[in-house]
């Protein structure tokens, strides 16, 4: 564990569908990164913005390009928070747990790999002014086109900052392979918290919702950091929670006060209603969503629905066109 | 009055503080905007924000200059919505019912001018692409009628609420707010106004004039809280503008704390001289009573 009188190094990881990201999503980290600097224990040093897998099936979820993308521009504004892609890279859903896992791994290697120190496994490539990269398929200039079928060379990985033992010409980016670590590196160095609001921290009693041993291992190895509106009590929450209860030191509450309910769920509503979500949402992603036209519910529901009662129309005939000569045999028949 | 089947030509009018303009103030716009051309009835031609003069006194309240420039950054992506000086140029602090009067006279001359209706006295300026603005004081000739267009007063719930603060608006400015523009209020969920206009004579007397809007994507950007995170140093992102951000940041404005300190260290300063002054005063008539009595 890091010694009591040093800050401990924290990422800040919020999993979601981010469909679309709001000014909501992003506040979290603001929030979150004030309060912990401000119990002087913690030295935040990133934060990342991982979306979900279209895998994962969740009714209206747009494809992954799109969310990542809306989450790119959004964070075009912000020096220390980044998207990264790798949970919707993989070829099925995985549960929060081992995105935290990979998360941690990589950070740390990152960090480390910044610090000089040897890991195996990772796999650097050092450009002009000395920056440590660990994926080998990100590929950049001119070959970012070929690879939109992997987006690592799209999406900016993680910039630490607050490095201080780092020069300016040396700048850590985020892995996005698997590294083992050495065993003399451990988290102490640095922990990836994952950053979410109280529904999710309730979410964790849902039966059959969260695997008992996840949850177990979220809160003691990583710990949360939970965001919070005025007048709200997740502490009594955590208090009729055994497992809560038993890591609440790490599980930082903090109150928003400066509340908003912009949810993506309202926001895709208002889309469908034709209605502005100016100054909800970032101008950059707002142009994204009309270029592409996305979130246009109403039409597509009703496409879909014109579409179904045509088939059932059509079956419906081709039904009586199957049974009508064999009733007129049967009616035959009897006579 | 305009006919019953026509839409009825507004601009929304929000009068307030901006100390500083925060995203809350912008949404009230856009949810107004909608709301109105939602009911069919109305036809939304405009916004403007006029920040109140600095005669009003306001504890905290920053300079004009700062707060109309913010305005400027923060509605530069804004097509429809604009910042009007006129109240911060007078020479003294106006109420509400003088600026709607201003704007509605302002804003029926802009809208007959780009008509091409000769209006007397009104000075137009014709910019390249055939734009009118009006913000200066006209005079209408008399068969204009506000049937035309109307400013309307837009709000949140609490200024509605304190009408009923004893002392706070004159009577018959309140009556001529609701009767002769009208009021959009936008309010929160589970909150209650129709219960508060319900309770007012007034109010009730005009409630056709009150249009109330449910803001459903609620946020509590208040611009006290904004300023209370500013003392405290912490982050306002995706509240306020970025580019208002900036101009705060480098016009280091709303640093309060480091200015109340400073204030308290001269006071108390003040005192101390000043008990000092009392003693050096005093000392002497006491002794002078002193060897009097003896």
């Amino acid at each position: 564990m890091a010694s009591s009188t040093s800050t401990r190094r924290v990422v800040l990881l919020c999993c979601g569908s981010f469909n679309p990201i709001t000014n909501m999503h992003l506040r979290m980290f603001e929030i979150a990164r004030d309060y912990l600097h401000r119990t002087g224990k913690y030295q935040v040093l990133g934060g990342i913005i991982s979306p979900v897998n279209d895998a994962y099936g969740k009714k209206d979820l747009i494809e992954s390009k799109h969310r990542l993308e809306m989450c790119r521009l959004a964070l075009q504004t912000s020096d220390w928070i980044t998207v990264d892609s790798w949970e919707c890279e993989q070829n099925q859903w995985h549960p929060t747990m081992k995105v935290l896992t990979h998360h941690q791994k990589a950070a740390l290697a990152n960090y480390n790999a910044c610090k000089g120190v040897q890991v195996r496994g990772v796999k650097r490539r050092r450009q002009d002014n000395d920056q440590c990269t660990g994926s080998q398929d990100i590929n950049y200039g001119e070959n970012n086109a070929r690879t939109s079928q992997r987006l690592r060379g799209r999406y900016k990985p993680i910039q630490l900052t607050n490095m201080p033992t780092l020069t300016k010409t040396k700048r850590c980016v985020h892995s996005q392979v698997d590294v083992e670590t050495t065993q003399d590196q451990s988290d102490s160095d640095l922990q990836v918290k994952l950053l979410c609001g109280a529904d999710l921290l309730e979410s964790f009693a849902v039966p059959g919702l969260w695997a008992d041993q996840d949850v177990e291992d979220i809160v003691s190895k990583h710990g949360i950091v939970v965001i919070t509106r005025e007048g709200s009590n997740p502490q009594k929450f955590v208090y009729e929670s055994d497992v809560l209860y038993r890591n609440s030191k790490n599980i930082q509450i903090v109150t928003e006060w400066i509340y908003n309910e912009i949810s993506s769920t309202r926001i895709r509503r208002a889309l469908s209603r034709n209605e502005s979500i100016r100054y909800l949402v970032p101008e950059s992603v707002i142009q994204y969503i009309k270029t592409n036209e996305l979130y246009q519910k109403d039409s597509n529901k009703n496409k879909s629905q014109i579409f179904f009662c045509f088939s059932e129309l059509l079956g419906c005939c081709c039904l009586c066109i199957t049974i009508l000569p064999v009733y007129k045999l049967w009616h035959g028949f009897v006579k």
